[in-house]
């Protein structure tokens, strides 16, 4: 069930329209019709298996490097079909960041892993350039001042929550417009955990964010919309302030009031 | 509305305390309210001195249900309908306890009466008025537990009735004083004990529509009409 009401005001970033995905010509999401607006957070939740995160990897094709996966229906990013044939799946993955539940940055120091981006994809060869994109991305990423006169140094050195910020600041450094989440707070402690929602209501003004979690405090605490997932269906999607106050249908309620896992 | 268990079942008996708590104090300030109406019928003003002293426990208990209403939202983090329970059963369990502090009005009032002789002929109205309050509670405590938003909107639609009644005997009263300067000593106690009646109402009232928001999640959006015209009664 959807709720339309104020969401028709503005115009979609992302348009999945009858999105179906199949491991092994076994279906685990069955048509996702779902619109997810700009300089918003969207969070997917749902239980295990629900196919929040196999819709969330529709979004960068992370699907096609998956043995068996076949993906049918329609999703666009503004005006480009993501899963037209001639797209280049590297460029599209430069526009969709994508952050995952366990920080993973590359063995290498703190500047190689967020300069590694621009590099790869050629965005300057100029060594002032890459610094001032390198501290842009880390200051974005709310990191800049704990390891400005440490860039040298191993990324995997950092604290987790350190890594995952750090693992931010690599995908903000390509200058996306949709930044994915994969649960990016599930290895990380509380405090780390709020520094990195409080990032994500920073981050917002200047990306679209789609934030897969298990923890619905922490879809409450930093979406504004949220669609919950069952059985590789979407049951609702809305206000969060609704979803999580008044929910309209019953599966939705049972799911966030505790009541199935 | 039936809901579904939860996951952790210490949630559950969380609940089932709370909605156990609620039904104590509903049944506590149901007995007060009948008890001050009744010991003024039967002139039995010992059985008033009880009452005022009662009310302290419908203050404890609360207090207790405070607590328990902090315990949850600290512990279970309660959501949707959950959520608008805890916080439905802390206004409710606030707006008994005003019923409970004008039961204990009406009793101290009751006890000023049966110290004189009583000429009023409007005791009849009055208990019927308390009858009327009185089913009132009792439909709204039992909604409450079912989570039953019609029988919460036929209390609401019952509360017009007091609030006629009490403009009756406001109406009658002021006339047996202006006949009988002598009832002046009562007739003001009587005039409040019918508007604290007429007030219970009101609140239970409150208490329905809380059950209706419980229900669907948003308050009733009809402009109840109001009965009670007495407060532009004037003496002819």
């Amino acid at each position: 069930m959807k709720r339309d009401g104020d969401m028709m005001l503005s115009t979609p970033k992302i348009k999945s329209s009858g999105i179906i995905v199949e491991y092994d010509g076994k279906r685990a999401l069955h048509g996702i019709d779902l619109d997810i607006y700009p300089n918003e957070v969207t969070a997917l939740i749902g239980p295990s298996g629900c196919g929040k995160s196999t819709f969330l990897r529709c979004i960068n094709r992370m699907n096609d490097v998956i043995d068996n996966c076949k993906v049918s229906g329609r999703l666009m990013i503004d005006d480009t079909d993501v899963y037209d044939p001639e797209i280049d799946v590297v460029e599209l993955r430069a526009r969709v960041g994508m952050v995952f539940q366990k920080p993973n940055p590359f063995p290498k120091s703190i500047y190689d892993n967020v300069a590694y981006g621009p590099r790869i994809h050629g965005l300057t060869e100029n060594k002032d350039d890459m610094d001032r994109i390198v501290k842009k991305s880390l200051k974005r990423a709310g990191l800049w001042d704990e390891v400005s006169e440490r860039l040298d140094d191993k990324a995997l050195g950092l604290s987790g929550g350190q890594q995952q910020r750090l693992c931010i600041a690599r995908a903000i450094a390509v200058n996306p417009d949709i930044l994915l989440m994969d649960e990016p707070c599930s290895a990380l402690d509380p405090i780390a955990t709020s520094i990195i929602e409080e990032l994500i209501n920073e981050l917002r003004e200047r990306f679209t964010i789609v934030i897969v979690t298990h923890s619905m405090q922490q879809a409450a605490r930093v979406s504004q919309k949220t669609g919950y997932f069952h059985l590789g269906n979407i049951i609702e999607y809305g206000e969060t302030n609704d979803i999580f106050t008044r929910p309209q249908n019953e599966q939705t309620e049972a799911y966030i009031s505790g009541r199935i896992g | 509305m039936v809901e579904k268990k939860h996951i952790v079942t210490a949630f559950d008996e969380d609940l089932t305390t709370l909605n156990d708590m609620m039904a104590r104090m509903g049944a506590l300030a149901e007995t007060q309210l009948f008890a001050s109406t009744e010991a003024l019928i039967a002139r039995n003003p010992s059985d008033l001195d009880d009452i005022i002293k009662r009310d302290k426990e419908l203050d404890d208990l609360e207090a207790v249900l405070n607590e328990k209403v902090i315990e949850i939202i600290a512990l279970r983090a309660p959501r949707a309908v959950d959520l608008r329970r805890v916080i439905v059963a802390l206004k409710v369990a606030s707006t008994l306890e005003r019923i409970g502090d004008l039961a204990k009005n009406i009793a101290k009032r009751n006890k000023v009466i049966l110290d004189t002789t009583l000429k009023t002929q409007t005791l009849p109205s009055i208990r019927t008025m308390t009858s009327m309050v009185l089913k009132m509670l009792n439909q709204a405590l039992d909604a409450y537990i079912d989570v039953d938003a019609l029988t919460a909107l036929n209390v609401m639609e019952a509360d017009i009735e007091v609030d006629k009644l009490n403009t009756v005997v406001f109406q009658s009263l002021i006339e047996e004083m202006s006949y009988d300067p002598g009832q002046l000593k009562i007739g003001p106690h009587l005039l409040f004990v019918a508007k604290n009646i007429e007030r219970i109402g009101d609140h239970i009232t409150a208490i329905a529509e809380q059950i209706y928001f419980l229900h669907h999640g948003e308050m009733p959006d009809q402009d109840r009409p109001k009965a009670d015209r007495s407060s532009s009664i004037a003496l002819s």
